[in-house]
C-alpha cells in the first residue's frame, strides 16, 4: 500500500479509453462498477466535447461478483453494434475487472459472432501499466488487428505512395496541446513537401489503417504514446520511423533532417537546410527572440522543469541550449522510460530526477527556489503556495490548458508559443530589474498605508524605505515575519531596529 | 381510455437497465471532511478511486485536504502483504502528521472483491494505535454519489454515545453540544433559553449540510418551539450527539436511508418521516411534521411560505410551464421535482439511481398531492436509468430542461438542449426557506443565459448525426 492523494499519470483504461475514443466510430465498453465513467466527465468538460463520448459501462455490481458478468457484457456490446454501428467496440478493462478474472477474451469471442463491428479486448494490466503505456500498448493492438485483418482479406495495399509520405502517430484526445500540435505538423509536412498519409489515432477510421505501410515513414512525435505502434510497422514493413520530438527550434532541425535522411533513402532527393536556415533566422521568432536584449535578462536564471518524458527533456533542452537558462533539475514521473530520459537531458541540468511523487517534487522545488517552475497543474500549484511563477508544460493539466486559440508547442509556431510562454513565467526581467531599483511600485506613502490596513502596526518611514529596498518576490514574506515578530514582542511602531531584529531572530 | 381519468393516479415505478452515468460514491469524502473537522478519510482503494478524487475534486486537491489514498498494489491484491501491518503503517503515518480524532476507512470496490476485512482490523488497529477507526464501505459495486454519505454516517451513527454525560445535578442539559454552545454563559441564561423552548423528547437530525445551512434550520425548528439536540455528523467527531433509546431522528436528505435504518435499528430511535426540508413547500412539510409529532401548533408557516414565493416570482415567471427532465445521479430528484412542479413546471420523468420508497414514503405522497394541486400529469419514476435511452426520450419530448451529469451536459447543450449540471444541487446550499432562491438561481442560469443568446441562432451546433 502506497498513501497518496495526488498522481500524475493515471490508471490504464483512462489510456485505452483516450486511444478508442480518438478514432472515429469506435466505441469502448467498460467493464466497471458504477462511478467508473469518469472519463466521459473529462472528455466533456475538459476538451468540450460537443458529441457524447463513445464510452459506456457494463456494470460490474453485487449480481456479477456472486454469478460473473455471465451474458451481461455479451448482451451489452452486441447492444451497443445495433445502437450505434461502430466500427469497432474494445472492450476495456479496469482494476476491478483485472481482480475478478471473468474471461473478457472468451466474451469478446461470442460477442463478436452476432455482432457487424469488430470486438477486440484492450490487452492491459491495471497493476502493472499506467495511463500512458496502456494508451501506447493499446494503440498497437487496434493498429496490428486491422493490419492482419487485411493481410488475411488480402486487401492490404501494395507499395508505397508515388510522392513522399508519412503517418503521425499518437495525436490523442485529452493529449496536452494535441490538437493543435497536429495542425502545425501537417504544416510543416506542407512545407516539406511530404504528404500526410494517415494521422492516428486522432480522427481516424479504422477502415484506413491498412493504408499505413503505404507512408514512407511514420513520425512519432511524442515518446509516450505511438513508439510501439511505429515499431510493429517497422517490423512488419520495415517502416523506418522518426522518434526525434520536433519540440524547441534546434530539435525541430534535427528532426527535419532525420527525415530529409530517411526519404532520400527512400527514393527522393531533397535538401531541407535552406528551409531549417529560412525558417531559424527568419521565419520563427525564436531564435532571434534569443538573441534579443530580453532573453539576455534571463541569462544564469535558476529554473526547474518537471513533467512527460517528452515535453520535460524537450523543454530543458530549449531552456538550457536556446536560452541560457540555468535549469538546475530536470524530472520526469515516467518511472518507466527513466533511461532514456537521464540520456536526454543529464549534460543540460545538474540534476535529474525520477519520481511519481508529488511531495518530493515540492520539496525539491521549495529546496532550490527557482525563478520559475516548467511543470504540471500541481507544479503550478507548489509555486502557488511559494510564490514562484510555473509555466505549464505537461499533462495532468487543467481546463485551462485546453486552450481555445491555437497553441502549439511543436514545429516552428510551437517555438514561437513556447518562447512566449518561458518569457512570460519568468516575471518579466526588465520591470523586476526597474523594481529593485526603484523600490517597487508603492513610492507613496499614502499608499503603503492603505496597503497594510489589515495589519494593526504601522512601519515608521525609515523602516517602510528599508522595506522597500528588498527585491520584490521576498517583500510580502519579509513584510510577514516582521510583523509577526513585533506582535509577538509587543511593538506598536516597527522601525529599522525592529525590522533587524526580526530578520535576526529567523536567523536570515 | 374515456374511463382513464375518473381514478386519480398513482406514480409509476419504473426500472431500467442501470447503464447510467454517476460520480463514484467515494466522493463523499470531499464534503464530509470540510464538515468533520477533526477527520481524516482514508480511501483504500486503487489509481481507478484516486484518478477520481484527484480529477472530480478539482481544485480543493491542492489544499492539503485531509484526506488520501491507501493505494492497493499488487503486493496487496495477491495477499503477499499484509493488510493489517500495511494499514497500520500508514494510519500511524497519518497519526505523526495529522494527529486527528478519527480516521474513517473508505472501503472500495477493490476491497470488496478481494475480500479486505475492514470492519474486522479496525477494531484491533484502533486498540492499538488509539484513534477511533470508523469504516464505511462506499463503493461503486452497491451505491451511487451521495449514498457515499449514507454509508458515512451510518458507520457514524453507531459511534455515537449512549448516555449524555453525567453532568452536575443543577445543570439541564440533556448533551454535550448543548453544553458546549452555552460555554460562557451564565446560568440563569441558560435557564431562560431553555424556556424558549417547548419541552418534547430530544431531536437529533441527521444528514451532512454546511454550517449556515445547519444554523438557518435549527433556528427555523426553534421558532416553533423546538430543540434540536444534535446533529449527526456534527462539525467535530468528538461532538457527536447522544443517541438514547427513544430519542426522535429526523433525516435532511433523501439518500440517507441506510442511515434511518441504523438509527431505528441499532439505536432504537424513532424516525420521523416526513418530506425533506428542500424548497419552501418541503421546508414548511417538514417542519410541520416534527411539529405534529411533539403535538405542537405551528405558528407562521403560512405567512413564511408566502413570503419566500413571493420573493423568487421573478425567478418562477422564467420556469413556469415549462418542462424539466431529471436523468438520475444523485437521489435528490424526488424533491427538486417536488418543487420544480410545485413552481409550475411539468416533468415527466424523474430517473434516479435508487429509490426507497419507505424512506422516501412522505416525499412521494407531497410530490403526488403536488402533481394533482397543480394539475400536471404524475411523472414517471426511473429507477437504475438507462441513459441512452432517456437520451431518446429528451429527443422526442422536446424537454425545456434537462438535469443531468457533466457527461452529458455539453453534448446535449450543442444540440440545443438547455442542461443543468445535476452535482451542483449536491453542492450548492438548497436547504430551508431561505435557500429556496438558490435553487432556482441554478435551475434557471441556463435558461437565462440561453435567453440572452438566442437571436444569434447558435441553438445547433453539431451537423446532424446520419441514421444508418
Amino acid at each position: 500500500m502506497k498513501l497518496a492523494y495526488w498522481m500524475y499519470a493515471g490508471p490504464a483504461h483512462i489510456g485505452t479509453l483516450r486511444v478508442s475514443s480518438s478514432f472515429k466510430n469506435v466505441h469502448a465498453i467498460m467493464h466497471a462498477p458504477i462511478g467508473d465513467d469518469y472519463f466521459n466527465v473529462m472528455r466533456s468538460m475538459l476538451e468540450r466535447d460537443r458529441n457524447f463520448t463513445p464510452v459506456t459501462i457494463s456494470s460490474v455490481d453485487r449480481n456479477v461478483l456472486a454469478r460473473g458478468s455471465q451474458e451481461k457484457v455479451v448482451d451489452n456490446i452486441t447492444r451497443k453494434d445495433v445502437e450505434e454501428s461502430p466500427d469497432l467496440i474494445v472492450l476495456t478493462p479496469t482494476c476491478t475487472s483485472s481482480i475478478l478474472q471473468e474471461d473478457l477474451e472468451n466474451f469478446v469471442e461470442r460477442a463478436s459472432i452476432e455482432t457487424k463491428s469488430d470486438v477486440m479486448l484492450a490487452d492491459v494490466n491495471h497493476y502493472r501499466v499506467n495511463e500512458l503505456q496502456a494508451a501506447d500498448i493499446t494503440l498497437r493492438q487496434i493498429v496490428q488487428l486491422y493490419i492482419e485483418k487485411a493481410r488475411k482479406k488480402g486487401d492490404l495495399p501494395e507499395g508505397k505512395t508515388e510522392k513522399p509520405s508519412v503517418n503521425i502517430i499518437g495525436i490523442s484526445s485529452l493529449g496536452f496541446h494535441n490538437h493543435h500540435d497536429c495542425t502545425e505538423l501537417k504544416r510543416l509536412m506542407a512545407d516539406l513537401g511530404i504528404q500526410v498519409n494517415e494521422v492516428i489515432p486522432e480522427g481516424a477510421s479504422v477502415h484506413n489503417l491498412k493504408n499505413l505501410p503505404k507512408a514512407w515513414f511514420n513520425l512519432v512525435p511524442y515518446r509516450e504514446i505511438g513508439l510501439m505502434a511505429a515499431r510493429y510497422l517497422e517490423q512488419e514493413f520495415g517502416m523506418p520511423y522518426v522518434d526525434i520530438t520536433p519540440m524547441g527550434v534546434v530539435e525541430t532541425a534535427r528532426c527535419i533532417r532525420k527525415i530529409q535522411q530517411i526519404i532520400n533513402a527512400g527514393g527522393a532527393d531533397v535538401d531541407y537546410e535552406d528551409y531549417i536556415n529560412n525558417q531559424t533566422l527568419y521565419v520563427s521568432q525564436a531564435a532571434w527572440f534569443s538573441r534579443s536584449i530580453d532573453c539576455q535578462n534571463l541569462t544564469g536564471k535558476k529554473a526547474v522543469v518537471f513533467g512527460d518524458s517528452t515535453h520535460a527533456a524537450a523543454l530543458t533542452k530549449i531552456l538550457a541550449r536556446e536560452m541560457g537558462i540555468h535549469v538546475v533539475w530536470a524530472g520526469t514521473y515516467c518511472k518507466y522510460d527513466a533511461e532514456w530520459f537521464k540520456e536526454e537531458v543529464s549534460e543540460y541540468c545538474d540534476e535529474v530526477i525520477v519520481t511519481e511523487d508529488h511531495g518530493l517534487i515540492g520539496d525539491a522545488i521549495a529546496r532550490v527556489e527557482p525563478s520559475a517552475i516548467f511543470g504540471t497543474q500541481m507544479e503550478r500549484h507548489v509555486g502557488k503556495r511559494l510564490n514562484i511563477p510555473c509555466g505549464v508544460i505537461a499533462a495532468p493539466i487543467h481546463v485551462q490548458n485546453f486552450p481555445i486559440g491555437y497553441k502549439p508547442f511543436c514545429g516552428y509556431e510551437g517555438t514561437n508559443q513556447i518562447a512566449d510562454l518561458v518569457y512570460n513565467s519568468f516575471t518579466l526581467g526588465m520591470e523586476d530589474h526597474l523594481l529593485e531599483i526603484f523600490g517597487g511600485h508603492d513610492t507613496k506613502e499614502v499608499i503603503t498605508k492603505g496597503i497594510s490596513a489589515d495589519s494593526d502596526l504601522g512601519w515608521n518611514k525609515e523602516a517602510q524605505a528599508e522595506l522597500n529596498k528588498v527585491p520584490g518576490f521576498v517583500r510580502g514574506k519579509v513584510k510577514r515575519n516582521t510583523e509577526k515578530f513585533a506582535r509577538d514582542r509587543g511593538f506598536n511602531v516597527i522601525t529599522v531596529e525592529v525590522m533587524y531584529a526580526a530578520k535576526e531572530s529567523v536567523g536570515a | 381510455m374515456t374511463l382513464a381519468n375518473t381514478e386519480p393516479q398513482a406514480l409509476n415505478f419504473e426500472c431500467e437497465t442501470g447503464n447510467y452515468h454517476t460520480f463514484c460514491p467515494i466522493s463523499c469524502v470531499a464534503w464530509l471532511y470540510q464538515k468533520i473537522e477533526d477527520s481524516f478519510f482514508l480511501v483504500i482503494g486503487t489509481k481507478t478511486c484516486g484518478y477520481f478524487l484527484q480529477n472530480a475534486m478539482g481544485v480543493m486537491i491542492f489544499a492539503e485536504p485531509r484526506y488520501a489514498m491507501a493505494e492497493l498494489e499488487e503486493g496487496d491484491i495477491s495477499a503477499q502483504l499484509n493488510d493489517y501491518e500495511e494499514l497500520k503503517r500508514l494510519c500511524l503515518q497519518i497519526k505523526r502528521d495529522r494527529n486527528p480524532s478519527v480516521i474513517v476507512w473508505i472501503g472500495t470496490c477493490t476491497t470488496e472483491i478481494i475480500k479486505m476485512d475492514l470492519e474486522g482490523l479496525a477494531p484491533k488497529l484502533e486498540a492499538e494505535i488509539g484513534i477511533p477507526i470508523v469504516t464505511a464501505r462506499a463503493n461503486g459495486l452497491d451505491y451511487a454519489f451521495t449514498q457515499g454519505e449514507d454509508t458515512v454516517l451510518a458507520s457514524m451513527a453507531a459511534r455515537c454515545p449512549d448516555k449524555a454525560p453525567v453532568m452536575e445535578a443543577e445543570k439541564k442539559e440533556r448533551n454535550a453540544i448543548a453544553s458546549l454552545l452555552n460555554f460562557g454563559k451564565k446560568k440563569e441564561d441558560v435557564v431562560v433559553e431553555e424556556s424558549e423552548y417547548v419541552k418534547h423528547p430530544p431531536l437529533v437530525l441527521f444528514g451532512s449540510l454546511p454550517d449556515p445551512v445547519v444554523t438557518q434550520l435549527t433556528l427555523e425548528l426553534k421558532k416553533q418551539g423546538i430543540k434540536v439536540s444534535g446533529w449527526l455528523p456534527s462539525k467535530r467527531y468528538t461532538e457527536l450527539p447522544v443517541l438514547e433509546e427513544g430519542y426522535y431522528v429526523s433525516g435532511v436528505n433523501p439518500f440517507l436511508s441506510r442511515t434511518a435504518t441504523t438509527l431505528m435499528r441499532r439505536r432504537k430511535c424513532k424516525l420521523i418521516g416526513s418530506p425533506f426540508p428542500i424548497g419552501p413547500d418541503g421546508t414548511r412539510a417538514w417542519i410541520e411534521k416534527i411539529c405534529s409529532v411533539f403535538g405542537i401548533e405551528p405558528k407562521g408557516l403560512d405567512e413564511r411560505e408566502a413570503q419566500i414565493w413571493a420573493s423568487v416570482e421573478d425567478y418562477l415567471q422564467i420556469i413556469r410551464g415549462k418542462s424539466v427532465f431529471f436523468m438520475g445521479d444523485n437521489l435528490l430528484e424526488i424533491s427538486l421535482a417536488r418543487f420544480l412542479i410545485r413552481c409550475g413546471m411539468t416533468c415527466p420523468e424523474i430517473g434516479i439511481p435508487y429509490m426507497d420508497k419507505r424512506y422516501q414514503a412522505a416525499e412521494l405522497a407531497l410530490l403526488e398531492k403536488t402533481c394533482h394541486e397543480m394539475n400536471v400529469p404524475l411523472p414517471n419514476i426511473v429507477e437504475k436509468p438507462d441513459n441512452y435511452n432517456q437520451i431518446q426520450r429528451i429527443k422526442e419530448q422536446n424537454i425545456d430542461l434537462v438535469i443531468t451529469g457533466m457527461a452529458h451536459a455539453n453534448p446535449l447543450e450543442a444540440r440545443g438542449i438547455n442542461t443543468k449540471w445535476s452535482v451542483e444541487f449536491t453542492f450548492a446550499q438548497i436547504h430551508g426557506f431561505t435557500n429556496a432562491r438558490d435553487i432556482l438561481e441554478l435551475v434557471t442560469r441556463p435558461l437565462r443565459r440561453n435567453n440572452s443568446l438566442k437571436d444569434l441562432g447558435w441553438d445547433k451546433l453539431v451537423k446532424e448525426e446520419a441514421k444508418i
